[in-house]
């Protein structure tokens, strides 16, 4: 292009006026059109997503309390809201109950939810029925699921114990939610079972993918059973496996109704996670700028994630 | 062409931003418009359910056509009126006449954004001087609460017969009885011990009963409230899930007869009534030692008048927030509601006229009120002592050094 500056004088100036003007106005034309296009996407997004991560940012950099929505006023306080919030007693403690949370829901979720895609993917009568009845944990609201299972989970009278006692297999209750060593893995067991659906779906998607031919032909080289799941399963479904894991992460990091629901942080902040520390801040403590501060952190930490998901599905695409 | 783009986004969100300044706008004329002779008041409460939501209307009703105007009423759940509160005030439209949580008004009121009802003609003389403490922020009264309630031990009158138990009168009788009147399948006594500000208030007949002060949580009296409670859970005389129990789950376990006693409020009383096979009565709480006065928290809501441009309606919204605390009104809401006026020249016409409620009138006229010390900071307070008790219950600390670890030492 070094010579265009030559050119293009003489390519203009040998076109007639008026149709270098008209092909300039179509071309502005057009790219007006591409501009109207995307600006209800655009402004949609600057309202939804830009002005929120914006006002949640500057809200913890300011003293945003009860006052403030009454005088419009919250003083600037720079990095104040983040020390008080990471020097906070609960602060590691929280963060390791996120990690917990997070690896053990993700975990138990994705194995489930694999070995059931597998099981459905035989062909078996009522089998379609019984994949859609699967989906049911994912069509509760999660405040009627987390109320059923705070019942179910209920030390003295809670219909898991009684049967678990009836059963002989324990001889006292187990304080689900009344222990703090319990609590937690209570806590993780009903995300599991809510999130079991959503690995379903996904992984028995991404079965449904892999041509039969691949398996024929592997049954020929005698790759059959855990051969076949190793050499042609796996691979074929790293791509969706990678992308249903990230996902997983920045659902479940943020998960809070159901930890409410189930023991409110509880008992003695044994359940206590990133998110609910945040949510205790802003909406009981009425302190709407550690609040916010400690939602940054959570962002920050999805966003690592959400990064990971970007290139996991991009090399699926190259793929 | 990138700067037309640019000039794209800028024109629209310009646009955005007029059109949210134009919504800020229609919403303050809306409050300042109307000005000269008041014909009616919005009013914001979260008496959200009946039978509360309809007698609760009945009063104002009543008061409106005194003072011939119409009303706006709008009721929104318990949990979530603060919220709206603040939504409504960073948009300026808050309502004339506001309902708020005794404790809460304080709070309210240091935020600058409620008028001082002394100004407006209303005081509180006669009233019981716990809730006048509550509804005070800085020498200056802020809100009238009509009516008021507290919490007591009620107990299940067949189970105790049975047993040859007497409703207890002091610690040692209430963790005897408790111990008692457990058997398999139902527990002694029942309480609310959860994480929240709820837990902290069903704590508060022992902690104060027993000398205890929010001023200074680590003080042995306050540990020795704490250790009842953990001497009833400790020996299976209460469920370990008490600290995740609601008042409302209490009430759920009393009705059921798997706990013989509880400590609850009257607002329980309508549910109770509803199981008549369930026979109860209530007592103040016990007292640790002899001569110990039992000491609850005041419950209730206070009604408030939040900051008017427009004076004239300001002013009818106070004469308003009076005549709800008018005697009349006051034996009117707590007869039908289960509650105790806050008159206290009242309180004998009342116990003679609602037997159920006597417990209740004696534990209220020395109640005391969550706010009365610490104001505004009271939420702090609330919070340490929540804390404290879900670690003892737990078993994570001591009831001595429960108190200590909550408050972060």
């Amino acid at each position: 292009m070094v010579h265009a500056p030559t050119l293009t004088p003489t390519t203009e100036k040998s076109g007639p006026e008026p149709a270098r003007r008209s092909r300039w106005r179509h071309h502005r034309g057009e790219d007006l059109t591409k501009v109207l296009f995307v600006l209800p996407a655009a402004l949609a997004m600057l309202a939804l997503f830009g002005y929120p991560v914006l006002k949640n940012l500057m809200m913890s950099l300011q003293d945003y309390g009860l006052r403030t929505f009454f005088t419009g006023q919250a003083p600037w306080v720079g990095l104040r809201n983040y020390t008080a919030v990471v020097k906070d007693q609960l602060f590691s403690q929280a963060m390791v109950n996120t990690a917990l949370f997070t690896i053990g829901s993700i975990a138990f979720q994705f194995a489930a939810g694999l070995a059931l895609a597998l099981f459905f993917r035989r062909r078996f009568p009522l089998g379609g029925l019984l994949r859609s009845l699967l989906l049911l944990p994912w069509l509760l609201p999660l405040i009627v699921s987390s109320a059923t299972w705070r019942s179910i989970l209920e030390q003295d009278s809670g219909i898991l114990n009684r049967t678990l006692t009836g059963l002989g297999i324990i001889d006292d209750p187990v304080p689900w939610l009344n222990s703090p060593s319990v609590a937690l893995i209570a806590v993780i067991g009903v995300n599991i079972w809510i999130g079991i659906p959503f690995n379903v779906t996904l992984l028995y998607a991404g079965l449904a993918e892999i041509p039969d031919e691949l398996y024929e032909a592997g049954q020929l080289d005698g790759a059959t059973g855990w051969r076949a799941f190793r050499y042609i399963t796996w691979p074929n479904l790293r791509a969706v496996a990678s992308v249903l894991l990230v996902l997983g992460v920045v659902y479940t990091i943020k998960v809070l109704d159901i930890i409410l629901g189930l023991t409110g942080g509880g008992p003695a902040n044994a359940t206590q996670t990133l998110a609910t520390q945040s949510y205790e801040r802003s909406f009981i403590d009425f302190k709407f700028g550690e609040g916010a501060a400690l939602s940054n952190i959570l962002i920050a930490i999805s966003l690592v994630f959400a990064v990971l998901y970007l290139r996991a599905t991009r090399r699926a695409i190259d793929e | 062409m990138i700067t037309q783009r640019i000039a794209a986004v800028v024109a629209g969100a310009t646009a955005l931003s007029l059109a949210i300044a134009g919504c800020g706008d229609s919403g303050t004329d809306a409050s300042s418009s109307s000005g000269g002779s008041v014909s009616s008041l919005s009013i914001l409460d979260y008496y959200n359910n009946d039978p509360d939501k309809a007698l609760v209307q009945k009063g104002l009703d009543s008061c409106a056509s005194k003072l011939g105007i119409t009303i706006k009423r709008e009721t929104v759940p318990g949990d979530t009126l603060i919220a709206k509160v603040l939504q409504q005030a960073s948009s300026k439209t808050l309502p004339d006449v506001l309902m708020l949580d005794n404790p809460d008004v304080q709070q309210i009121a240091a935020t600058g954004a409620l008028a001082p009802l002394n100004d407006l003609g209303v005081n509180a003389d006669g009233f019981a001087k716990g809730i006048v403490d509550a509804t005070s922020y800085q020498g200056k009264l802020y809100g009238l609460a009509p009516v008021v309630n507290t919490i007591a031990l009620f107990y299940n009158k067949t189970m105790l017969a049975d047993a040859g138990v007497q409703p207890p009168k002091t610690w040692e009788e209430l963790k005897a009885a408790a111990q008692k009147l457990t058997k398999p399948g139902r527990y002694g006594m029942a309480f609310n011990a959860n994480a929240t500000y709820e837990g902290s208030w069903q704590f508060l007949p022992a902690m104060w009963t027993n000398g205890g002060d929010e001023t200074n949580l680590t003080s042995p009296d306050v540990a020795e409230a704490l250790q009842l409670w953990v001497d009833l859970v400790k020996s299976g005389s209460a469920s370990k899930s008490v600290i995740n129990w609601t008042q409302g789950d209490v009430n759920d376990q009393f009705i059921a007869g798997k706990a013989a006693m509880m400590v609850n409020g009257p607002w329980q009383i309508p549910a109770l009534n509803k199981a008549p096979n369930v026979k109860w009565d209530v007592v103040q709480f016990p007292v640790n030692k002899t001569g110990q006065t039992p000491t609850a928290p005041l419950g209730g809501e206070a009604w408030t008048v939040p900051l008017n441009k427009d004076q004239a309606k300001q002013q009818k919204a106070a004469d308003f927030v009076k005549c709800l605390s008018s005697d009349e009104n006051e034996l009117a809401w707590a007869k039908a509601r289960f509650t105790v006026p806050t008159r206290t020249a009242l309180l004998d016409q009342y116990v003679k006229d609602v037997p159920s409620m006597k417990a209740f009138t004696e534990q209220v006229v020395n109640a005391r009120a969550r706010t009365g010390k610490l104001g505004e900071k009271w939420p702090e307070a609330a919070k340490v002592i929540y804390q404290a008790i879900a670690l003892a219950l737990t078993g994570k600390a001591s009831a001595q050094d429960a108190f200590k670890q909550a408050s972060g030492g």
